[in-house]
Order: C-alpha cells, then sequence, then structure tokens
C-alpha cells in the first residue's frame, strides 16, 4: 500500500516536471501570438505585458500592406512542386538502393544531407542567373529538391528493406513487370514511409530560407524571406512580424497535430535504427 | 523494352536522382573548387583569374577567418554538450506514465519544426533590450538587465540558449524512442541484485543506449556546424563579427564582398571539416556499435 502510494507521489511529480518544462518550451509560441494581437504602442509599454485589448490590425494589414497572399502561394508551390518531383525521383531510387543494396549510392545521397547548402550557393546564384532563372520557381523548385529529394530517399530506403521480397515476386509471377509490381503493389503498401517522407520534405522547403534568399525575387518570394524583409523597415513593426510569424507557423503546427506520429517517426527514425 | 527496363532496373531507378545530385550538388561543388583558385568579383567584364593558392593563403593569414573558425567549434560544441545532457534528462522523465503524452510530444515538435526565421525573429523581440521579455524576467529577479543579441559578450550564450531550445526535444525524442526499444532482463537482473536506479542508469541504460546517443550527436554535430537561419536572421553575424561563423563569414564575403574567390576557398575549408566530421563520427560509432 505504502509502495503503490509512493509510486503514485512519483508519477505525479513526473507529470508535474514534464508539463512545466513543456510549458517553459512553449513560452516563446505563446510570446509570439500574444505581441500579434498588440499594436505598436501595447508592445513598447512594458508595465501592461498580459492585460491589453486585443486587436486583428496587425493580421489585417499583413495581408493587405504586405501582400502576404501571395507569399503563402510561392511558399506553397514550391513546397509541393519540389516534394511532388523529390517523390518522382526519389521512390525508384531509395526501392532500388534498398532492392540490390546499393551501398555507394546509400553514401552519395547520406553525403547530400550533410553537404552545407551554403558550398554550392555561388556556383547555382552564377548558374541560374546565367540561365535567367533567378526569381523563378523552376529555381526554388530545384533548389528545396536537393532537400526534399534526399531526405526522401533516406527515410524510405530502411522502409522499402522492411516489406518483404515476396511480395514483389509474386506480383511478377502474375506477369507484373518490376515497375509494374512497384507501381501497383509496393506504393500502395509503403503509404505510412511515403506520408512521413513526404510531410517532412514539405515542411522542409515551407521552411527553407537560405536557398530562397539567392535565388527568390519579388515574383517567388516565400514567407521565410517576406518575414525576414520585416528586419529592413527603420522601425521594427513587432506586430505585424509576430502575426507573420504566427501566419508561417500555423499550417506546421496543423499538421503536426494531426501528424505528430509520422513526423517523430521521420526526425527520429534513422538515429534509433542505428 | 519493357524487358530491357526490366533488366536494367538497378541502375535504371536511381538514375534519374544521381543525376539531379550530380548536376544541382556535385557539379557546383567542382566549380566552387574552381572559383577557390581564381580571383573574381562575379563581374560579367572581368574573368576569374587564376591565383593558384593565393585565397587560401589569405584566407589562413585572416583573423577574422580564424576567429570564425572558433566561433563556429564553440557554437557547436557547447550547445551540442547541453542539449545532450537536457535531452536525455528530458527522455528519462519522459518514460513514464505522462497523461496526454501524444499532445506532450506534439507541442515539444514545435520548436524544431516551426520556421527557424520565424522563431528566430521572435527570439529577438524576447531578447530586446527595452521591451523584451528577457530583460523584464530579469528586473523582476531584480537582477541587472542584459543587452543579450546586441553584446559582444553575451551574443553566443544567447544563440546557444536559441538553439538549446530549438534542439533539446528532438534529442528527448530520439532517445525516448530508444528507450522502448531496450531489452527489459537487465533491469531484472539488477533490480533482483539491489542496484540503485543511478547505478542502473549509468551502468545499463546508457551503455545499452550508446548507438541510439552516438547517432544523435552525429546529427546535431553536423547540423549545428551548419547552423545559418537562426544567426542570419537575428545577429547576422553581430554585433561586429562576434557571432560570425564559417557559415555566415562565407555568406557575407560571397554575396555581400563578392569576394568570389577567398569565399570559394572558405567554403572548401567548411565543406572539408564537416565531410571529415561526419566521417569520423560514423566510423566512432560504428566502433562502438561493434564492441555491444
Amino acid at each position: 500500500m505504502n509502495k503503490q502510494k509512493k509510486m503514485a507521489v512519483k508519477t505525479i511529480l513526473t507529470n508535474i516536471s514534464v508539463y512545466l518544462i513543456l510549458f517553459i518550451f512553449i513560452l516563446p509560441f505563446l510570446w509570439m501570438i500574444l505581441a500579434s494581437f498588440k499594436n505598436q504602442q501595447q508592445i513598447l509599454d512594458t508595465s501592461n505585458l498580459f492585460v491589453f485589448t486585443p486587436n486583428f490590425e496587425n493580421y489585417v494589414s499583413v495581408f493587405t500592406q504586405y501582400a502576404f497572399m501571395d507569399f503563402i502561394v510561392n511558399s506553397f508551390l514550391v513546397a509541393a512542386a519540389s516534394t511532388f518531383f523529390g517523390l518522382l525521383l526519389g521512390l525508384p531510387a531509395a526501392y532500388a538502393i534498398a532492392k540490390y543494396k546499393q551501398s555507394g549510392l546509400g553514401l552519395l545521397i547520406l553525403i547530400a544531407r550533410i553537404v552545407p547548402g551554403i558550398s554550392f550557393l555561388i556556383p547555382w546564384f552564377i548558374i541560374f542567373s546565367r540561365l535567367e532563372l533567378i526569381d523563378t520557381y523552376t529555381a526554388l523548385t530545384l533548389s528545396h529538391m536537393l532537400v526534399t529529394m534526399p531526405f526522401i530517399i533516406w527515410v524510405m530506403i530502411p522502409f522499402f528493406e522492411s516489406l518483404p521480397g515476396e511480395l514483389e515476386e509474386s506480383a511478377r509471377i502474375d506477369g507484373c513487370t518490376t515497375t509494374g509490381a512497384f507501381i501497383r503493389v509496393i506504393l500502395p503498401i509503403s503509404g505510412p514511409g511515403i506520408v512521413t517522407a513526404s510531410i517532412l520534405a514539405f515542411i522542409f522547403s515551407w521552411n527553407n530560407f537560405m536557398f530562397s534568399l539567392i535565388l527568390a525575387g519579388e515574383q517567388t518570394k516565400t514567407l521565410p524571406i517576406a518575414i525576414f524583409n520585416f528586419l529592413s523597415y527603420s522601425e521594427i513593426n513587432w506586430g505585424g512580424l509576430m502575426a507573420a510569424s504566427v501566419i508561417i507557423t500555423l499550417p506546421v503546427l496543423i499538421i503536426a497535430l494531426f501528424m505528430q506520429r509520422f513526423i517523430i517517426a521521420g526526425l527520429t527514425g534513422g538515429a534509433v535504427k542505428g | 523494352m519493357s524487358y530491357w527496363i526490366d533488366k536494367h532496373i538497378k541502375w535504371i531507378y536511381p538514375l534519374p536522382a544521381v543525376l539531379f545530385v550530380g548536376l544541382m550538388m556535385v557539379f557546383p561543388i567542382g566549380y566552387t573548387f574552381w572559383l577557390s583558385f581564381h580571383e573574381w568579383s562575379m563581374s560579367n567584364v572581368t574573368p576569374p583569374l587564376w591565383v593558384a593558392l593565393e585565397n587560401y593563403k589569405a584566407l589562413f593569414q585572416d583573423e577574422l577567418f580564424r576567429e570564425s573558425l572558433w566561433i563556429t567549434f564553440y557554437f557547436t560544441v557547447v550547445a551540442v554538450a547541453i542539449q545532450m545532457v537536457l535531452g536525455i534528462l528530458l527522455a528519462l522523465l519522459m518514460n513514464a506514465q505522462i497523461i496526454g503524452k501524444g499532445l506532450v510530444k506534439t507541442l515539444f515538435l514545435l520548436p524544431m519544426i516551426a520556421t527557424p526565421v520565424a522563431v528566430g525573429l521572435v527570439w529577438v523581440l524576447i531578447y530586446e533590450p527595452n521591451v523584451g521579455v528577457a530583460n523584464i524576467f530579469l528586473q523582476a529577479l531584480g537582477l541587472p538587465v542584459q543587452e543579450w543579441l546586441a553584446s559582444p559578450d553575451l551574443v553566443l550564450p544567447s544563440l546557444i540558449l536559441i538553439d538549446v531550445w530549438e534542439w533539446t526535444p528532438l534529442i528527448a525524442l530520439i532517445v525516448l524512442a530508444g528507450l522502448v526499444t531496450l531489452p527489459k532482463d537487465p533491469y531484472e537482473a539488477a533490480i533482483v541484485d539491489g542496484a540503485s536506479r543511478w547505478q542502473v542508469f549509468w551502468n545499463i541504460t546508457l551503455p545499452l543506449l550508446k548507438p541510439t546517443i552516438y547517432s544523435a550527436v552525429l546529427l546535431r554535430l553536423i547540423d549545428a556546424l551548419k547552423t545559418f537561419d537562426i544567426i542570419y536572421a537575428t545577429t547576422n553575424g553581430g554585433p561586429g563579427t562576434s557571432s560570425q561563423t564559417l557559415n555566415i563569414y562565407g555568406y557575407v564575403l560571397g554575396f555581400q564582398y563578392f569576394q568570389i574567390g577567398k569565399a570559394s576557398a572558405l567554403l572548401m575549408v567548411f565543406f572539408a571539416i564537416v565531410l571529415s566530421l561526419s566521417i569520423l563520427v560514423i566510423v566512432l560509432r560504428k566502433k562502438a556499435g561493434a564492441s555491444l
């Protein structure tokens, strides 16, 4: 009885500590949301942190004054395209690497994930300038694909390896070609792996800053660049900046709420499997 | 035709991906390597001029380069060390009956999946000396206010704090996933032997987690070395050059001063550092895995 009580107390204490730590970690987000409902005066007035009349001015101005709808569309198009083409190139590659144990190619993909993006930024800028592709979706999608595709392959190799080999064999006996078996048998049962890979690929592209900084322009400006530009005004519009930050974070938060399991699998998978 | 494809599928399937990586990564890195032996300001009129090893010589005599090398290592090592310790502790805490564990995990995901530039700018507001909540907090405790990101002495610790905030949950989730897969037998034996909790952690849990921890360290070391978004958005290497990492210095040299040759030389050195560190950790991890 006494031991049970001790266990219960321990569980309660552990819960309290975990929730306390969690609170500290989400504090910056709470701060961001709070500030997004304040006007400049209310933000600069530090005597009243929590008591203020909330208003939506910042959200309105972000869309009317700064044309954020365009940036949302740009970010979404680039993320969707680079995820789609990343899958198109990555899935067959991952399948072949897994099936034929091509560890050399696996290593090339690992290196593509490790290499600092900045080491090919200058040539990209030169080449895309020559091709007059700066400020186009093409350049942005191609550059973001160097993030999405290696990630997709990296997630999918262990997934394909874990599938039983007989699956493809039996499809082949039924008269399928390898490609037919891959499309009709392998891909449909690879749903969870593909979802994991696509969600994170999409988020990585959505968040990408460095590549867009060089390759985006007025026509194709993505959200991270648009948000960063807030700093260049002489007086920083904190409320607008925070509202913009809420807008860029919201889709990621929603994806996280519904797809938590997949995201954790994708982010931690490689490490635990070792 | 389809028979031919079937026969060579081993090469046809990966070919587009390999070509893509070749065109978008291998060729540009070769280009950067080539540029690192030239002097050029990205001008259309004056083509790159061959200067052999001059850029590398200039680089190693450059005080700022040595400073950025030190800043990069300081930032990386301290940040990763802190988040490893905190992450493992958090994982141990979370490896219990937690109410609403799914939601807790989801919320812990936020710092690492939210857009770095956006959270970086939220931290700029938090650290703002006059209106930021960091100083309001210090004042409430009766402590002297700080300049945070604007202070040459405090800028690196402030950036490290952001990185720790961003990535500690990842370590916790990785270690937590590793904890779940651990075998139960050694623990039962330890309880029978009357081992203390600390002994169990130190002699059983930690050694069993070694491969997981090595992987997490590898992942974080490489990413921390390459940290760009947070630093560029919050300080752009400043104040002065106090937080100018290799990544930022390379960017500044290339895209603000247009010293393409010197920037390329720096980027090749950076590339070599990241790659050799990765190989080193992979080899170490294989050794650790083999000895288990």
